[in-house]
């Protein structure tokens, strides 16, 4: 283990945030962690728009089965989700993570987004990642900006941290940011770019579409039967996840190691085939649900100090779409996952499903501000004072109420 | 005009276009281009860091030789070693110690390592090869005369090398500077002559070992002729395959052309790593080549075959046909090749001519954009388009791993000029991977979505627009981007 561990550490690769927009902030009193605990946070951005919808259903909703149809989930018969309380269930696709909600370590936070209110998955992301009330040409990230506040205590590593090549936006900025990137050159495709290009040449190019075919082909037959998941493990896009959470639990668990990480993972954008408790969503969530289990587990003792948030950047669409999919939307689900979490409930605002109660007559309207919610989690869980939340790590979001009670 | 020539000129005529430049060219795509190539030196590539290709030979010949003085001298002091050898054993602990010569030599401590020349003759190529790589790299990477660059890459694969064979090696890049690139809107005579002089050329082609068996070298030792040399000129610089010469030709050619050696350290009246004519291995006698016969001049009858195969009008069809295929089109239409088969027979092989009959055909700037743009061309496209700065190395890499590492031909042939060879199973997969490994480099402000309107501009169709749009991360619609067939092909 110790061995591994070393190994991880000297993969790390420094990266010095760009920005040095907020280096005053830098100046100013850091704040002290409240109590006694050493506390780990790690942010988990979920790209493409999760189906808020089919993660966390609102079963107790009577507009609910009228409008999900196929894809909606039940409380019994063939579709029957985990039960959460009476107006929801979660998707049987996370066993794990319903297991943290019954011992009160997980939360669900519904009908929540962020200040955007557009549909494009880039700036979505720029918005809810840059903690700015608009779309900007963001630098950095509102993680970024907390970490600059931040006291860590003892022998820790004060620097953030990012798993993956490319540093999220919400790690980006003027704090110092360490990188691990799981494999530097075996650079694995991404299902989803694959099926978009493909879907682009056989529109446009039917010459490239056979190249590419061909060349897919060839990838399967190469790979080796070992690559195949064992029955009940989850598909091979999902592995790299899976590692990844791991290996982040790694080093915000060990004594040493950084405090605050960030890792993003794409995929979410089901316009098609989502399917309800098993399909193209359910797969994913299982995915997300052995991630989340990875990461638990790997943070051993240090679980009950430990927050994550795992965020998207919008909904989408109340109705499923005619390909049994559904399209961007709005109001979305978000989770706070750990041991210091006050979860076992789903925090909502419910604004109900009837067409004259959705955004634009098409989405779940957003009742809260997730601003609220993360300055919840900085604020109580990391000590951040409510005054540079409002100011520097979510500008101009003095309006929006920080959120009480959400970790213990 | 249609808007498409905007595109035309950038990506068909250039290597991609960068941020802004589509709006720049818009105006009169022909005359960008036309104006790129009014100065008929604009292609040359000179900079204080990149050595001339003798010198590099010159040196590595230097560091070849003394590395052999140094290896010749320590197995001379470890034999004499062993012949003054003590009649009690050395202790059979050091079975070594025979080899260090130290002690023998009276120079206390100095090791033999000291004798042996630093750098050596790989290490030095090496770096010259890099050194050139680079600046290859950044010019085309940064110009914003593309066509000519483009002109450098057709000359340098129609007169092609290899850095894969050991001299050539630091010879590649000096001898695309020396022999192409003055040459490029310049006349095809001139370039024949330098490429076929060039020490690179004779050492890839192995010329520089070719002996006439009547010249005093030949009849005094068992070494013949090589007719790797004059095949090639006739088959692939000049005639072309179908051109009109038998095997007769190519064996009088070669015949005329022994001598043609480069100069070394050790042959008298020779500059080292430069053009040589070694008298002594050439076959005197009269030969006909294509027709024509020639009576021995020396060095001088080798000269006017070349420029009789410059003006011939098999070359001028075959350079014709060539061009066309590499700009326009795999079968690019007859009347096009006609045209620019004219202006060369015309101007009698003034390329800056040949040049502009291309760009003034009108059948050149009509779609589609067929042409698979090839690795090195689509690698250097995506650090224009997206503003990328890596690391040559990281460019050579990438270019060799999609199947066309620079100057390193699989043949004399050059790389292959059709869509097939760049479209085997893998070759688009690997672009997607390619582009997956830089796509995480550009600058996190690009939006994809203004990024495909400028570097593709009215070549954008709605269906890539639509993917790029509806991508799920920066970096996707940018992969999207680079990898829609609008911009694989030109």
């Amino acid at each position: 283990m110790s061995c591994t561990e070393h190994t991880l550490l000297s993969r790390r690769q420094l990266v010095k945030g760009s920005a040095a927009s907020l280096a005053l902030w830098g100046l100013l009193p850091k704040a002290a962690i409240a109590g006694t605990r050493d506390p780990r946070l790690l942010t988990v951005v979920l790209r493409g728009g999760l189906d808020g919808l089919s993660m966390i259903a609102p079963i107790g909703d009577p507009d609910y089965l009228r409008i999900r149809a196929k894809l909606a989930l039940t409380t019994e018969g063939p579709n029957a989700g985990l039960p959460l309380d009476d107006m929801f269930v979660l998707n049987a696709a996370m066993p794990f993570l319903h297991g943290l909600y019954r011992k009160g370590e997980a939360l669900g936070v519904h009908a929540v987004a962020s200040p955007y209110r557009g549909r494009s998955h880039f700036d979505g992301q720029d918005v809810l990642e840059s903690g700015l009330p608009g779309v900007t040409r963001a630098e950095d990230g509102w993680l970024n900006r907390a970490l600059s506040g931040l006291t860590i205590s003892g022998k820790a590593d004060p620097k953030g941290l990012a798993m993956g090549a490319v540093v999220p936006l919400v790690m980006r900025g003027a704090a110092p940011v360490m990188t691990w990137i799981p494999k530097a050159y075996g650079i694995e495709l991404r299902q989803s770019t694959i099926a978009r290009l493909m879907d682009l040449y056989s529109q446009t190019d039917p010459k490239l579409a056979k190249a590419f075919a061909d060349g897919l082909e060839i990838d399967k037959v190469g790979m080796v039967p070992a690559a195949k998941p064992a029955a009940g493990q989850p598909a091979r896009p999902f592995r790299d996840f899976i590692e990844t959470a791991e290996t982040a639990a790694k080093f915000l668990s060990s004594a040493e190691g950084p405090r605050v990480g960030a890792l993003s993972y794409n995929g979410w954008d089901t316009h098609a085939n989502e399917g309800a408790i098993q399909g193209q969503l359910a797969t994913r969530l299982a995915g997300l649900d052995a991630a989340i289990k990875a990461f638990a587990e790997g943070m051993g003792s240090a679980w009950k100090d430990t927050v994550m948030i795992i965020v998207t950047e919008f909904g989408r669409t109340a109705h499923a779409n005619g390909t049994d999919g559904t399209d961007h939307g709005t109001g979305m689900a978000a989770l706070l996952v750990g041991g210091a979490v006050k979860g076992g409930r789903v925090l909502a605002k419910w604004p109900g499903l009837a067409d004259k109660d959705l955004y634009e007559t098409r989405d779940l309207n957003p009742t809260m501000d997730l601003r609220g919610v993360l300055k919840g989690v900085l604020r109580d869980h990391l000590g951040i004072p409510a005054g540079a939340l409002a100011a520097k790590v979510f500008p101009d979001s003095r309006a929006v109420e920080v959120v009480d009670g959400l970790v213990s | 005009m249609p808007q498409h020539d905007t595109v035309t000129a950038l990506r068909r005529f250039g290597l991609g276009p960068k941020p802004g430049d589509i709006k720049r060219v818009a105006g009169d795509p022909r005359g960008f281009l036309l104006s790129g190539i009014a100065d008929k030196n604009i292609g040359r590539l000179d900079k204080p860091e990149l050595q001339a290709s003798h010198e590099v030979f010159a040196e590595a010949q230097e560091a070849q030789m003394a590395q052999r003085l140094a290896k010749a001298l320590a197995n001379e002091v470890a034999k004499d070693a062993g012949s003054r050898k003590p009649t009690p054993p050395l202790p059979a602990t050091k079975p070594m110690a025979a080899a260090t010569p130290a002690p023998m030599m009276g120079q206390a401590g100095k090791k033999p390592a000291a004798l042996l020349p630093d750098p050596t003759a790989g290490q030095l190529r090496r770096e010259a090869l890099v050194e050139e790589l680079a600046a290859r790299i950044e010019r085309a990477s940064t110009t914003d005369n593309a066509l000519v660059e483009r002109l450098v890459i057709f000359w340098s694969n129609h007169f092609c090398v290899s850095s894969a064979k050991g001299p050539v090696r630091g010879l590649a890049g000096g001898y695309e500077r020396e022999a192409i690139r003055p040459h490029v809107l310049g006349r095809f005579a001139d370039m024949l002559k330098a490429v076929e002089q060039h020490p690179a050329m004779l050492i890839f082609l192995d010329n520089h070992v070719s002996t006439g068996p009547n010249s005093r070298a030949g009849k005094n030792r068992s070494v013949g002729l090589n007719e790797n040399l004059a095949r090639e000129i006739l088959e692939l610089h000049t005639l072309g395959v179908a051109g009109g010469y038998n095997q007769e030709d190519v064996t009088n050619l070669a015949r005329i052309l022994t001598g043609w050696a480069v100069g070394q350290l050790n042959i008298e009246r020779s500059e080292p790593g430069r053009f040589f004519f070694a008298a002594n291995r050439h076959e005197p006698g009269t030969w006909t080549v294509a027709g024509r016969k020639y009576t021995d001049e020396g060095q001088r009858s080798g000269e006017k075959v070349l420029d009789d195969l410059a003006r011939h009008p098999s070359t001028a069809k075959h350079i014709a046909t060539k061009l066309a295929r590499h700009f326009i089109s795999d079968k690019p239409p007859a009347a096009l090749v006609a045209k620019v088969e004219k202006a060369f027979r015309d101007s009698e092989g003034d390329l800056a001519h040949v040049t502009r009959a291309l760009i003034e055909a009108p059948e050149a700037w009509e779609p589609p954009a067929a042409k698979i743009v090839p690795p090195y061309d689509f690698t250097i496209s995506l650090i224009r388009g997206l503003g990328l700065k890596p690391a040559p190395g990281e460019v050579v890499r990438l270019a060799g791993l999609l199947g066309q590492p620079i100057w390193q031909v699989p043949s004399p042939k050059g790389w292959p000029d059709d869509d097939d060879a760049w479209m085997g199973p893998s070759a688009i997969r690997e672009r997607l991977r390619i582009a997956e490994r830089l796509a995480r480099d550009v600058d996190r402000g690009t939006d994809p979505r203004v990024a495909a309107a400028d570097l593709l501009g009215p070549a954008l169709s709605d269906e890539t627009r639509t993917a790029i749009g509806r991508a799920e991360t920066r970096e996707q619609g940018l992969e999207l981007l680079v990898m829609a067939p609008e911009f694989l092909r030109r």
